[in-house]
């Protein structure tokens, strides 16, 4: 791998059970590459967190990739509500999620501290009624 | 023991079987899909009741030996359909997890 790989892809906020078709088609091209399977698994959950947010809580996004020799970053974009208060946010078992999110099994307030644990750098930048945005980074090496 | 081995041994439904020769290296129980994707581990069988179509992006996700659905709960066909596209185990039970977990604990 001598240049930067990227991918870009439109998470529809519509289509919540087609959310993850993004991280799994990443992973599997990740590990065609053959990249560490293990690294490979934490940029795929961090990801499909990440993306999973996106459809809950912001009605969509994008999600942007890039791959060079010693990084995977992965940037998320969304225009939704924004996130008054990131701390609290970062907490283990915070959730906003509404009950028939609740059933499908998110809602454990689980899925932003799960992204911070898989990668080694993250970032959220929130304007409440503008958007989020958040990065995580994954060295390879 | 293979996910298909323990299929038969402990007859449970094949609902998809895409890799009967994947190696059952321990178990993990439990319905919220941050928990699973945050505490699983690869090649452990994942237990659970909950059987909408995100279940087969986190099992490929967490790359899980095999799902195991407990209590009776089945699966919509498209689901299956999913579950075999992408790779993914899935057997069903009458057990319930507690069960499943003591027969997985004999043979791991
Ligand atoms: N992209 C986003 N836009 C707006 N709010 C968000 C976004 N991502 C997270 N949040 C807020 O942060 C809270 C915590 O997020 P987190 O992912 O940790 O938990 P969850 O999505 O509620 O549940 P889980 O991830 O365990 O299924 C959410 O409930 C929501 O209030
Ligand atoms: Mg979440």
């Amino acid at each position: 791998m001598s240049e930067a790989l990227t991918f870009h892809f439109d998470v529809n906020g519509e289509d919540f059970t087609s959310a993850g078709q993004a991280s799994v088609r990443f992973k599997k091209n990740k590990r065609e590459l053959g990249v560490d399977p293990e690294i490979i698994r934490r940029a795929s959950i961090a990801m499909y967190e990440g993306e999973i947010n996106m459809v809950i809580h912001a009605h969509g996004g994008v999600a942007d990739v890039e791959v060079d020799e010693d990084a995977i970053k992965i940037v998320l974009k969304d225009q939704g509500p924004g996130i008054p208060d990131i701390a609290k946010a970062m907490q283990e078992g915070y959730s906003t999620a509404p009950d028939n999110i609740r059933s499908l099994g998110f809602g454990a307030g689980m899925g932003l501290p799960n992204m911070k644990r898989y990668t080694d750098e993250m970032q959220i930048y929130s304007t409440v009624g503008v958007g989020t945005t958040v990065t995580m980074k994954i060295n390879l090496n | 023991m293979t996910v298909a081995e323990f299929a038969e041994k402990y007859s449970m439904e094949v609902l998809s079987m895409p890799e009967p020769a994947r190696e059952i290296k321990g178990g993990y129980m439990g319905d919220l899909l941050s928990w699973v994707m945050g505490r699983a581990k690869a090649d452990q069988a994942w237990i659970t009741i909950m059987s909408n179509q995100n279940i087969i992006a986190v099992a490929s996700l967490v790359d899980v030996a095999c799902i195991i659905l407990a209590e009776d709960v089945r699966l919509e066909e498209s689901i299956v359909e999913n579950a075999k596209a992408k790779g993914v185990n899935v057997l069903a039970t009458k057990e319930p997890a507690f069960e499943i977990a003591c027969q997985l604990s004999k043979e791991i």
